[in-house]
């Protein structure tokens, strides 16, 4: 139970760091974008209309309208909205510190802050990079395929990408490396769902912006998460020496 | 040795796989509900957060 304790207590406090960090980041770079992007999408509802091919999105013309939408909360725009995105931020990098200890520790440990940080930037490859070379980060009101499969084909891309990765890393035969190619190209020959009709009202121009900006704070949001779990991660190892070593077997490594 | 296989490469003793697996599941939870529920609220509290990382979104 130690070893869970430590790695939750290490994902949690690299977890909060890295997140408010990465809100700091987005709330100069992608969040302006955001909202200059919801200004073309609620001027052209008809802009939002690809919504509508999510069946349970309704027949009504507003249904474009989904995030202030009439039938749910949403936080007001302003400091709660950031807020809420600060914590939304934070909850995402906790889950993702936790699946990175995890990993590292199943393949021996981070071992310092620099192993975390090649963790973290393989976690950036297979969350970030991977899945937006088949579904580029998206404005509001740009036109998506349905959501369902382009969230099953966004997960499949990521697990891919990510024993693909660790294959290439931790084994030496050209059998899993071989493997590990097709792991790292399948889902793109598959090819992310895309929409019917690409046309929308929101401008190139943001939307280049936004896709550099959604890049280059992910890379170093991953950074840090790593190397800051790879640094934190040493200090949290109460009680896992003794549990490990009481027992009859000897840990491998 | 160089024909090792992944998961005797691993090495990861048996006392630490039930630990390792709930902490990735916890994890893999926490970003599922965050980044993928198609609950509404989940979805307009956290929009500008999926937005931002790329997540599939509306």
């Amino acid at each position: 139970m130690s070893l869970f304790r430590n790695i939750v207590f290490t994902a949690v406090i690299a977890g909060l760091l890295s997140g408010l960090l990465l809100t700091v980041m987005q709330s100069f770079s992608t969040v302006p974008l955001i909202l200059q992007a919801e200004v073309f999408e609620n001027a052209a509802p008809e802009a939002g209309h690809s919504h509508d091919a999510a069946p349970a999105a309704g027949a009504t013309a507003s249904a474009a309208e989904h995030h202030h939408g009439d039938e749910a909360w949403a936080p007001a725009d302003g400091f709660e909205r950031f807020i809420y995105t600060a914590a939304a931020d934070m909850l995402s990098a906790i889950g993702f510190a936790l699946v990175l200890v995890a990993a590292s520790e199943a393949f021996g440990g981070f071992k310092g802050w620099r192993g975390g940080l090649m963790f973290g930037i393989a976690g950036f490859l297979a969350v970030i990079l991977a899945p937006g070379l088949g579904l580029p980060p998206e404005l509001p009101g740009m036109p998506a395929a349905e959501l369902g499969p382009r969230q099953i084909w966004w997960v499949s891309t990521a697990v891919c990408t990510a024993v693909g990765l660790g294959l290439l890393a931790y084994t030496r035969s050209a059998v899993f490396a071989a493997l590990a190619i097709v792991l790292l190209i399948a889902p793109h020959l598959v090819g992310a769902p895309l929409p019917p009709s690409h046309e929308t009202a929101v401008p190139m121009d943001p939307h280049a912006r936004f896709v550099n900006a959604v890049y280059a704070t992910n890379l170093v949001f991953w950074a840090v998460l790593g190397a800051l779990a790879g640094v934190v991660r040493e200090k949290f190892r109460a009680g896992e020496e003794a549990s490990a070593g009481s027992p009859a077997k000897l840990a491998s490594r | 040795m160089v024909t090792n296989s992944a998961a005797t490469a691993v090495g990861i003793s048996a006392s630490k796989i039930i630990p390792l697996s709930m902490t990735a599941l916890l994890g893999l939870f926490i970003v599922g509900f965050v980044g993928f529920s198609h609950l509404e609220v989940v979805h307009n509290a956290a929009h500008d957060t999926r937005h931002s990382l790329a997540f599939p979104c509306h």
